[in-house]
Order: structure tokens, then C-alpha cells, then sequence
């Protein structure tokens, strides 16, 4: 049997648990596992500039591979400042295990130097949390956090460890648990097959279907199934910005982002559904707009892990319960033999009446079938969005900060992949962006990684550029430079008679060129149309090279559609400054 | 509707403040809390009351059980059910008229005195919440000193039990 100290057993445990990177930031309370991680861990660390960042990369790292991120950070301010980038992954469901020091058990309670109850802090964003009251917990403990983080609605896990359970002097007998068993924690692994029944016989009867999918189906490692379920029925599917790229955004059937900025002809067929299949998606409030009015003629049918997912919002008619993957399999076999008896399933005249609506829609408004920004002589947004997947042929991994370039990468980048498309959604957190990429980029070397940000979220976590520089993470960011907090300038024109209450920076506004520059990076800026086009090239022909693209973009554009609230439906909606349905 | 939810409970530190967390976080009421250890010593029974419409009762105990400490729960208002709650009420009581008063209402209620100062009784009491509340109410001519109350426990009539 092999005895190790409780910092040597952390490090262990993570190689047997197959960790590939350590995102961390070390300090006092750590200082045990730092040295174990120093002499013996093969798992490579990468030191952030800012605790928030180590969550963000290990946060991008899982959405782009599916794989639970690991965050080392120390007591006190370390733990607080990973605050924010659990809460970001809590809300959007991902999993994340997250190890924060603790001053020494004895000390606990004293105030002492560099103090906090983490626990306490993380408890409403975390999936659960765990305290190390003595070493020998720890293997077990960590295969539990592990287990949890990743089943069932995925979701961040945090191990507070006192100080003294890492002592390189005490040593006790080390075996990784092959598995667990968590008496009270047993997540669905079957939807009922019942249910399942009532859900094909409702679809087949559909006259007005819409799948609309979200982010459970990227988690669930489900969008194979989904796409090719929608394709033997020809259903019209749209997804949530979170669900983005889980079925081909290029696709015949797809009808692009719902919700508050989702396309028109996607939020006009949910509102005059008659059948909706949800399936991995939660009935967010960016979607429904306002409950009362949702989609007024559908029956819903609701694919979930989570019950509380299930009828929080809005009441589902046939609840399933389980994993999409096992549900959406049992669903199209139940389909195919309802099928099978009653060939004429489902009404074929409908659909087709249903898809030259869609069509009629789509033609009128929607953003992919004409041109709706407006004309100016600056570059628009949207065109740099246009640029970008132009020159990653659609296929790289984008990830964003929050604001209006957010919008316009979800409504124009056509993701064909699930897990290309890593932003915020839940929180909306900006500073997530630079480093989500750099976690996608650790992950996949070899693929170009954009980063679509604004000049306001990038300075929210502008300090990682260095770490890019130590670690050579040549991502590329993308910078929709509107000189305005543009998102809360789109609100404060529509809502406030564009009164600019602080969400401008005067001439305040660093050369990021130079700023590029003294990183070791390159940065250039864009400022004519003509030259968009070659200078998103160039950006990424420099494949050894972190380049910033500055790109000056019409500071008066707004994202269109936008749900007309409060108290409107799905189907209400600004599509100009001076236009709404 | 008030409803009274009963919980086995993992008796892990942190867990109690998992479940009280998740009322103020999600803005549900507890209107009574009960925690206690069983005859299992890894595991607590905790019982609550709440108020809420049926869809909130729904999301409220949907979310409890997603918790992981939480074991096993029960919402006792859908069957028939025992729920006790146990109060300690000290009152004035000086002279003889107030303290044959105090004496003869409690004896009417089944409670009994446990305490006796020159000028105080403390009077235990066990029922239904409603019946403290109704004692509480018969009392409002005696000078309430304190009032004290343990917040409902519960249990199912019959053969259904709470277990793992
Ligand atoms: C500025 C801004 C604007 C926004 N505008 C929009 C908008 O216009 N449209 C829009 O859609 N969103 C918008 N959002 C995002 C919005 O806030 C929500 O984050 C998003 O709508 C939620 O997506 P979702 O429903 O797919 O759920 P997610 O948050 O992705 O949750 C996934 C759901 O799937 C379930 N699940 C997970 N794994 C599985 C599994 N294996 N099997 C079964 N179920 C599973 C989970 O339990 C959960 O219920 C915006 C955000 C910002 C910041
Ligand atoms: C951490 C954080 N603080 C504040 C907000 C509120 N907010 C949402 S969008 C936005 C403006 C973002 O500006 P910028 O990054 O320049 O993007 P733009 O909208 O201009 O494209 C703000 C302040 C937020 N989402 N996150
Ligand atoms: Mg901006």
C-alpha cells in the first residue's frame, strides 16, 4: 500500500481521475499541494493572471471538450475571486471541480489571515460542495466531486481543504476508488417509457412542430441523435444560444437562435406551434418573453435531466424526465413503429403548409435570406461576424464575452458542430471570453480559437494576455469596437431616450495595438470595409501568433430582432430601430 | 396551502444550511423548521412547513430533493398524517385569582405546568400548531413573558414510513 500526504494524494487523485490541465493560482493555503503538484504531478498547470480567469479556462476547456474542468485556487481572496467564474458555470450547467485552500482546521472560525468560508460563499452556485475534515477523505472526496460535477445536470463541485490535511508529514494509505455509490444522489438514466409513448403519438399528430433544443443536448453529447431525429420527420428545429451548433446551423431546417435576439422566423414558429418538443432546454426568460403569452396553441412536450428544469416556467404537458441521449433514442423508436403501422404519419400536407409558412417568414425577415442591417460607411457587425466564419469556414471554436457582439456571433456565425460556441448565457458574465478561448486552445492546439469580444468585456479580463504569452496560446481576438458599452447603449436608446448614463469611456480607450505589442502579440486595426476580408486572413494565417483585431464597427447599430417587452409574446418583436411585427 | 414536508437527511456539516439556503435563495417561506437526529446516527429527520400555491409546492420539494444531502423526503399533507409542536410559554401569574386562571385554561388545553415561581408559571403545551395558536390566544389576558415552540414535527398514520 502507498502512503502519501494529504497535498501528494490531491495530486495523485487527479492523474487517476485522467485531469489533463490544472488552472490554478497558488498561495498560503495551497502551498502543501503546490510542492506535491511540483514533485511528482505529470498533469501540466497553467498559471492565470487572476483567479476568475482560472475558472473561465477550465470553464472553456470543458465546453470544448466535454471534459470536467479543474480550478486550484487559495483561501481568501483566491477563493473569492473564482466567485463569479462558478457562478458562470453553474448557471449555464457545467461541470467544473474546483479546489480551494482553507487556512488550517484549528484556525477555522478565528478570523484568521486570509480567512473565508468558501463553502458558505459558493453554496447557492455550486451543484454541492465538500470540506476535508481529515485526510485520509480526500481520495474519495475527490472521486465523489468528480462524479457528481458530471452527472445528471452537470454542474461545478467545490473541495474546500484545510491547510493542515495537506501536510507533507503526515502520510496515509492512497487508493483511488474505482467508483462510487452515493446513497442519496442518483440521477435519471431512463426517461418512462409511457411518457415516451404519449410524447411520439403527440409529435405524430403535429400539424405546426418545432424542436426547440438547448444546451442539455451539447452536454447531453446528444446532437447526432437530434439531427438526425428532426431530418426523418422534417421538423423545423431552432436552438437556444446555448444549444447553438447541436444541429447544423447551415441546415434546411434549421431556423437559427430563439428567444430576445433569436431569429424571426424561429420565434414565430415556436408562437404558432402547435406541438413543441423541448428537449435540454429550460424555458429561459430570454426565450419565453412574457409567460403568459407563450406559445398560446402548443401542447409541450419536456425532455429534461432535471425535474426542477421541468415546469418551472412553463407547464409542459408531457414531462420526461432523463437523458437525452436514452430519451431522444427511445423517442425516435417509438416513432419509427408508430410510423411503421400508420404510414401516413405524420400529415405530410400540413408539414408542407407549415414549411412554405416558414418559408414565407423567413424570406420576409429573416437574417439569413437578405441583407437587414442597415447601410453605412462603416463596417457593420454583422459583416464581421460574415468575415469570420468565412475565413474559419464555420468551423472554429468561437467563444465570447457578453454584449451586443455576443448577439451578432449567435445569429450569424452558422455553427455546424456541437461545442464550437462557448459563451456566457446564464450569468452573462463579461470577461468569460478570453479566457474560455484560451482553455479551447489548450485543448485543441491545432484549431483556430476566435475570441468575439467588445472593448469593454476584453478589459474585464485583459491581464490574460500574458498568460497566452507564458503558455503560447495563439487564439485570435475579435474585437466588435463600437467605443460603447453597446448592449446597455441598445437599452438606453430604446428605453431611455438615449440618456448615456456611464456606459461610454470618453477617451479613455488603451492603443490596443500597442498594448498587443508589449504582450508579444500582434495587434492591427481595421477601420474600412475593403480591408475587413484580408486582415481577418492575415489574422489567422499567423497561426503561431495571439492577433487582436481592432475593428472599428457603426457605434450606432442595434441587435435586431428584439423582443418587444414587457408584456409581449414571442411574435412581438423590433426588427429596425422603426419596425416591429 | 400549508404544507408539511419531512425530510431523512444526510447528517454531513453543511447540509442543514443547504436546505434553508434554498428557501431564501428561491424566496420560498419556511414557516416552521424541526432538526433532529435519529435512531440512524448518519442521518437527521428535518420536518418544515411552508406556504405555497401547488406549483410552488412542486419547484419546492423538486428542489430539495436535487440536493444531495437530502435522503429521502415526504410531503406529509398528502396523506393523513400526526403533526405535533411542542411549546413552553412562561406568564405572569401573581395572586391568586390570575393563577387559578392560568391554572384552569392550561388544564383545559391539556397542558401541564412545568415551572412555578412566585410570580411566573411556565406551561408546556403539546398539539397541533393551531392549537398553541388557539392557547397562545386564550392566554391574552395573562401577561405573556415568552413563548417558545420546537416547530412542527410530523409523521405519517399507518403503515407508511420514512426510511431509507
Ligand atoms: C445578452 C444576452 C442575451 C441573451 N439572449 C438570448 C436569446 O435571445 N435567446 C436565447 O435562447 N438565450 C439568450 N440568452 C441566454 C439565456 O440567458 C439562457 O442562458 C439560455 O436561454 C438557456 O439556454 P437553454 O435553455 O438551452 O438552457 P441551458 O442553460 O443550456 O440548460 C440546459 C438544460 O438542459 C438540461 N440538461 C443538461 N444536460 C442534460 C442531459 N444530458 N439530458 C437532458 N437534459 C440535460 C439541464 O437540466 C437544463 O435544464 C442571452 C444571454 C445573454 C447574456
Ligand atoms: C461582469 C458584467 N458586468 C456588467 C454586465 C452588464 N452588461 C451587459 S452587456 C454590457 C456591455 C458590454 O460592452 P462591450 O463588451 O463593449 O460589448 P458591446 O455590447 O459593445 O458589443 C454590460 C455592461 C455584464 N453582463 N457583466
Ligand atoms: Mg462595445
Amino acid at each position: 500500500m502507498e502512503m502519501l500526504s494529504g497535498g501528494e494524494m490531491i495530486a495523485r487523485a487527479l492523474e487517476d481521475e485522467g485531469v489533463e490541465f490544472i488552472f490554478g493560482y497558488p498561495g498560503g493555503a495551497v502551498l502543501h499541494i503546490y510542492d506535491a503538484l511540483f514533485k511528482a504531478s505529470k498533469i501540466p498547470h497553467v498559471l492565470v493572471r487572476h483567479e476568475q480567469a482560472a475558472t473561465h479556462a477550465a470553464d472553456g476547456y470543458t465546453r470544448a471538450t466535454g471534459k470536467p474542468g479543474v480550478v486550484l485556487v487559495t483561501s481568501g481572496p483566491g477563493a473569492t475571486n473564482a466567485v463569479t467564474g462558478i457562478a458562470t458555470a453553474y448557471m449555464d450547467s457545467i461541470p467544473m471541480v474546483v479546489l480551494s485552500g482553507q487556512v488550517a482546521s484549528h484556525l477555522i472560525g478565528e478570523d484568521a489571515f486570509q480567512e473565508c468560508d468558501m463553502v458558505g460563499i459558493s453554496r447557492p452556485i455550486v451543484k454541492h460542495s465538500f470540506m476535508v475534515r481529515k485526510p485520509e477523505d480526500i481520495p474519495g472526496m475527490i472521486k465523489k466531486a468528480f462524479h457528481i460535477a458530471t452527472t445528471g445536470r452537470p454542474g461545478p463541485v467545490v473541495i474546500d481543504i484545510p491547510k493542515d490535511a495537506t501536510r507533507p508529514d503526515a502520510k496515509f494509505e492512497y487508493v483511488y476508488p474505482e467508483a462510487v455509490k452515493i446513497r442519496s444522489y442518483s440521477p435519471a438514466q431512463r426517461g418512462h417509457t409511457g411518457q415516451i409513448k404519449k410524447a411520439a403519438r403527440l409529435l405524430l399528430s403535429a400539424k405546426r412542430p418545432v424542436i426547440y433544443s438547448g444546451g442539455g443536448v451539447v452536454q447531453g453529447e446528444a446532437s447526432g441523435l437530434l439531427t438526425q431525429f428532426a431530418r426523418d420527420l422534417n421538423y423545423p428545429v431552432t436552438n437556444t444560444l446555448m444549444g447553438l451548433g447541436a444541429y447544423p446551423g447551415t441546415d434546411r431546417q434549421f431556423l437559427g437562435m430563439l428567444g430576445m435576439h433569436g431569429l424571426y422566423e424561429a420565434n414565430m414558429a415556436m408562437h404558432h406551434a402547435d406541438v413543441i418538443l423541448a428537449v435540454g432546454a429550460r424555458f429561459d426568460d430570454r426565450v419565453t418573453n412574457t409567460v403568459s403569452k407563450f406559445c398560446p396553441s402548443a401542447k409541450i412536450i419536456h425532455i429534461d435531466i432535471d425535474p426542477t428544469s421541468i415546469s418551472k416556467t412553463v407547464q409542459a404537458d408531457i414531462p420526461i424526465v432523463g437523458p437525452v441521449q436514452s430519451v431522444l433514442a427511445d423517442l425516435a423508436e417509438q416513432v419509427e413503429q408508430m410510423r411503421n403501422k400508420d404510414a401516413e404519419l405524420p400529415d405530410q400536407d400540413a408539414l408542407d403548409r407549415w414549411w412554405q409558412q416558414i418559408d414565407e417568414w423567413r424570406g420576409k425577415h429573416g437574417l439569413w435570406t437578405g441583407r437587414r442591417y442597415g447601410e453605412s460607411d462603416m463596417i457593420m457587425p454583422q459583416q464581421v461576424i460574415e468575415s469570420l466564419s468565412r475565413a474559419t469556414g464555420g468551423n472554429a471554436y468561437v467563444t465570447s464575452d457578453v454584449g451586443q457582439h455576443q448577439m451578432f456571433a449567435a445569429q450569424y456565425y452558422r455553427f455546424n458542430q456541437p461545442r464550437r460556441w462557448i459563451n456566457s448565457g446564464g450569468l452573462g458574465t463579461m470577461g468569460f471570453g478570453l479566457p474560455a478561448a484560451m482553455g479551447a486552445k489548450l485543448a485543441f492546439p491545432d484549431a483556430d480559437v476566435a475570441c468575439v469580444t467588445g472593448e469593454g468585456s476584453i478589459q474585464m479580463n485583459i491581464q490574460e494576455l500574458s498568460t497566452c504569452t507564458q503558455y503560447n496560446l495563439p487564439v485570435k481576438i475579435i474585437n466588435l469596437r463600437n467605443n460603447y458599452l453597446g448592449m446597455v447603449k441598445q437599452w438606453q436608446d430604446m428605453q431611455y431616450e438615449g440618456r448615456y448614463a456611464m456606459s461610454t469611456y470618453e477617451d479613455s480607450l488603451p492603443d490596443f495595438v500597442k498594448l498587443m505589442e508589449a504582450y508579444g502579440h500582434v495587434g492591427m486595426q481595421v477601420r474600412r470595409l475593403d480591408e475587413l476580408d484580408a486582415k481577418m486572413d492575415e489574422a489567422f494565417a499567423m497561426k503561431d501568433k495571439l492577433v487582436f483585431l481592432d475593428i472599428f464597427i457603426d457605434p450606432m447599430e442595434h441587435v435586431y430582432p428584439m423582443h418587444v417587452a414587457p408584456n409581449g409574446s414571442m411574435k412581438d418583436m423590433w426588427l429596425s430601430k422603426n419596425e416591429r411585427t | 396551502m400549508r404544507r408539511i414536508i419531512s425530510i431523512l437527511l444526510e447528517n454531513e456539516p453543511g447540509a442543514l444550511s443547504r436546505v434553508v439556503g434554498l428557501f431564501s435563495q428561491r424566496g420560498y417561506n419556511i414557516e416552521t423548521l424541526n432538526v433532529a437526529p435519529t435512531e440512524d446516527a448518519t442521518l437527521s429527520r428535518l420536518t418544515l412547513t411552508t406556504i405555497g400555491d401547488d406549483r410552488t409546492i412542486e419547484q419546492i420539494t423538486k428542489q430539495l430533493n436535487k440536493l444531495v444531502d437530502v435522503v429521502k423526503l415526504v410531503d406529509l399533507t398528502e396523506g393523513t398524517h400526526i403533526e405535533r409542536d411542542l411549546m413552553l410559554i412562561k406568564v405572569r401569574a401573581s395572586g391568586g385569582a390570575a393563577r387559578d386562571e392560568v391554572k384552569r385554561t392550561t388544564d383545559i388545553f391539556r397542558g401541564q405546568i412545568v415551572d412555578v415561581g412566585p410570580n411566573v408559571y411556565t406551561i408546556q403545551l403539546v398539539g397541533t400548531g393551531e392549537k398553541l395558536d388557539a392557547f397562545v390566544a386564550a392566554m391574552a389576558e395573562a401577561e405573556i413573558l415568552e413563548v417558545v415552540r420546537s416547530g412542527v414535527a410530523g409523521i405519517a398514520r399507518g403503515e407508511k414510513v420514512l426510511r431509507l
